[in-house]
């Protein structure tokens, strides 16, 4: 067990490992996610109150649950940078933070349409928007912080931290802003015990779901892949690789 | 052999340096404090001079012009003693990094928060705010300004090796400052409306403990990043 993590932790076997665990993860987040997008948009029951445009939800939703997931990921693999100072967990946390803004930006943007049809305007100065409004900008300042560094261990090393003072600070920041103003439905999935929807809307969900995660597995290893490529361009293995046909 | 410095003697030390340091360029010292005051100028100007309308908006106002003064002395936390090199030959000192960041956040803030504080009842007396609402005000500010001081030399520590630094800072320092605007802005304006105003300001007070015992070990773990 832990030689195979130590082999993962070796750019070229996480090169070789990703590139054959790509298509699988690809596939099935596509397939997953046409499966949720039919269901979804046409055997789904509109809402008796929302009409049509709850179906929003099947986006936005897994949308603002992988800006936070994303966030976690790309801090436990800071982490592990940090600590161990594993080179692969250093590319898996810069890689996130794009892959974490394009999903938070997605979950403010269907946000903002369902906002402007439902509650009649496109912003809100609402909890949970503003704390996810935050969570851009806290990407963007890791990206912003990333990119003023030019050597890349250094690079790596100092916005791991900030990675970590970010994940620390994001509970805090979320419940200053829910005491601060609320407007937002509170959430009726993640109730455990019983659901307050429909399963006929719930299935389309829990599909978009699974297939957002698996989509963010398939993205986050293209995108380590090419973090690989670039940070060891000047290694032997990658120079045996390009001359083998 | 002679006898090592203690760690909190060595703590002090640094205070004093700082201390001294920025009192030898005193006009310098100045910069943030008239920075607050005309920001806090620039709002009646922009919006409208009647009193009614100036209460409504004093919290944020203050909070906000407070915040970005001290955002704007920040960039001096290390920036000077990185480049000159007091900062490296500190970190070799082998003293504990974290005190050493601590003592200097310390320093910083009697420079640059404190007086903020205690110019912040003029501020707020020309918004028209109420005289106990200008305590509580100061009292947030107080708290506040120093859990700013203690997450900007995380801020700060990080950007040492970076050109340009101080706009990067900001970007890096202000989401995690939103929960000081909310709760401090609250303190105000609930003291303002006449409420108790204590909520609010345990949760600043909560804020600045958690931050005052996080913070210096991220900032000391930057700082050794950044001198490396």
């Amino acid at each position: 067990m832990w030689l195979w993590i130590h082999k993962l932790g070796s750019p070229p076997h996480f090169y070789r490992i990703a590139g054959l665990l790509t298509p699988w993860f690809g596939w099935s987040a596509g397939v997953l996610i046409a499966a949720g997008v039919v269901s979804g948009l046409f055997f789904a029951p509109p809402d008796y109150q929302q009409g049509d445009g709850f179906r929003i939800l099947y986006v936005h939703a897994p949308s603002a649950w992988m800006s936070l997931f994303t966030y976690v990921v790309m801090a436990i693999a800071a982490a592990i940078g940090l600590i161990w100072r594993m080179k692969v967990a250093h590319a898996v946390a810069a890689s996130c933070a794009p892959i974490g803004a394009a999903f938070t930006a997605a979950a403010l943007f269907t946000g903002s349409v369902w906002g402007k049809k439902m509650w009649g305007t496109w912003w809100v100065w609402d909890a949970r928007l503003t704390s996810e409004l935050i969570l851009l900008f806290l990407y963007l300042g890791y990206m912003a912080l990333r990119s003023a560094y030019d050597d890349h261990q250094k690079a790596d090393r100092a916005s791991a931290i900030l990675a970590l003072v970010g994940v620390v600070n994001v509970p805090i920041i979320h419940y200053s802003v829910v005491w601060w103003n609320t407007l937002h439905q509170p959430a009726s999935v993640t109730k455990l015990a019983a659901p307050s929807i429909d399963p006929s809307m719930l299935l389309p969900l829990i599909l978009m779901f699974f297939g957002f995660n698996i989509l963010f597995g398939a993205l986050l290893l293209t995108r380590v892949r090419g973090e690989v490529l670039m940070r060891e361009r000047n290694a032997d293995w990658i120079r045996e690789r390009v001359s083998q046909p | 052999m002679t006898p090592r410095t203690g760690m909190i003697r060595a703590a002090t030390l640094l205070i004093e340096r700082d201390l001294r340091l920025a009192f030898r360029r005193a006009s310098q010292l100045c910069h943030p404090l008239v920075f607050f005051l005309v920001v806090t100028t620039l709002f009646p100007l922009s919006l409208s001079p009647q009193p009614s309308q100036l209460r409504d908006i004093a919290p944020g106002v203050l909070w906000v012009a407070a915040l970005l003064s001290s955002l704007l002395a920040l960039d001096a936390l290390l920036k000077s003693d990185a480049e000159d090199g007091t900062l490296e030959q500190l970190v070799l000192s082998g003293q504990p990094v974290v005190v050493l960041v601590t003592a200097k956040t310390l320093a910083h803030w009697l420079v640059g928060g404190l007086p903020l504080v205690i110019i912040s009842p003029l501020a707020a007396m020309s918004l028209g705010v109420a005289p106990d609402a200008m305590l509580v005000t100061a009292e947030g500010l107080l708290m506040g300004t120093l859990t700013l001081s203690f997450l900007g030399s995380v801020g700060a520590a990080l950007t040492i090796g970076v050109r340009r630094s101080s706009v990067l800072l900001s970007l890096l320092v202000l989401p995690l400052a939103m929960p000081l605007l909310i709760f401090g802005a609250r303190a105000t304006d609930l003291a303002m409306a006449g409420e108790a105003s204590s909520g609010p300001l345990y949760l600043l007070g909560a804020l600045l403990a958690f931050t005052a015992t996080l913070a210096p070990f991220a900032a000391a773990a930057a700082v050794r990043i950044g001198v490396e």
